[in-house]
């Protein structure tokens, strides 16, 4: 049985324990990325971090880029959208085509 | 560039002949594999971003609501009422493989039975722009799981078709070639080998006719 986790800013994310999320508030970069390691190793399979956390610890969520669990998808923070999730997508395209061809004109 | 470390053999020009046959047929099925994991790819791709665009302008509106909730209430208020949820999600996780690629598939599950009871609080002391806020959220669940589902799936997807990518171009443009220009080394030299043993024995004929029958010393003497 298996968890849903949502890290980020309090503000952000504090709704998401309603609807039965687990909600793990952080500030600062080097706590997120110990909290990151932590959960994705004890049950949380789905992670939603918002865009704005996600920006400073880019390097330990590409860790598991390539792990088919947990899967960690960014989402736009109360600040507002970055366009980051986005340029996730992005770079999906760019790594399998070669270069952007699907979404390169609407941006 | 060729030839730098083959020995010239029969043996040896059997043996590439082989290699060649198996790698253009490798190089074939790549190719195969890398065209359908691509069409594939394309199909997903499109759905992941139109998901992701929708869950973001969906979150974008539930922050709104919240933001909103938030100012008619105090914090601790705000607090209080998520303090303890009522509701749980689980989930199972399943694998699903396209074209060699494991992908994650999430079922998930509540703990209570009605989806609707998401509510944490009692509805005395907390605005109505909350239960908004919370049931937007609530609505954009099935979504958002959606997307972690494809969009992971879209990534994996990504690294495989980078990795058979590189091998289909490895085969294309370097095994190939290489071998091809190996095999006809060894070819040519083969044919060169056997040019100068023709020759060799022609050579041979010739001093051993000339030593029989002295045909030089007898067109001396005739002439």
């Amino acid at each position: 049985m298996y968890k849903i986790a949502v890290m980020g800013d309090y503000d952000s994310i504090y709704g998401f324990a309603a609807i039965g999320l687990t909600t793990f508030p952080v500030s600062d970069a080097a706590e997120a990325a110990k909290t990151l390691h932590q959960i994705a190793d004890s049950g949380y399979i789905v992670i939603y971090v918002t865009e704005e956390l996600a920006a400073q610890i880019r390097k330990d969520i590409d860790q598991y880029r390539d792990k088919v669990l947990p899967s960690i998808i960014l989402i736009p923070g109360v600040k507002g959208d970055t366009g980051d999730g986005v340029r996730m997508v992005k770079a999906s395209v760019e790594q399998a085509v070669g270069s952007d061809i699907l979404f390169g004109d609407n941006k | 560039m060729a030839a730098t470390n083959v020995t010239p053999t029969r043996m040896e020009l059997t043996r590439l002949k082989r290699k060649l046959a198996t790698t253009r047929r490798g190089h074939k099925l790549l190719k195969d594999k890398r065209d359908e994991l691509m069409r594939q790819f394309m199909d997903l791709v499109r759905e992941n971003m139109a998901l992701r665009k929708k869950v973001e302008a969906g979150l974008e509106a539930a922050n709104k609501n919240f933001v909103l909730a938030k100012s008619t209430m105090s914090d601790e208020a705000v607090n209080v009422a998520f303090m303890t949820p009522k509701q749980e999600v689980s989930l199972e996780a399943g694998t699903k493989n396209i074209m060699s690629v494991d992908i994650p598939v999430f079922e998930y599950k509540t703990r209570t039975s009605d989806a609707n009871d998401i509510y944490s609080y009692g509805l005395a002391f907390t605005s109505s722009d909350l239960d908004d806020a919370v049931k937007s959220l609530a609505d954009l669940l099935p979504d958002m799981l959606k997307l972690a589902e494809v969009e992971k799936a879209c990534q994996l997807m990504a690294a495989e078709i980078e990795k058979t990518r590189r091998r289909v171009n490895a085969l294309e443009h370097v095994l190939i070639p290489e071998t091809e220009a190996n095999i006809k080394y060894i070819s040519s030299k083969l044919d060169e080998n056997e040019r100068s043993t023709q020759i060799r024995l022609m050579k041979v004929k010739d001093m051993l006719l000339e030593e029989a029958h002295h045909y030089e010393e007898k067109a001396k003497s005739h002439g």
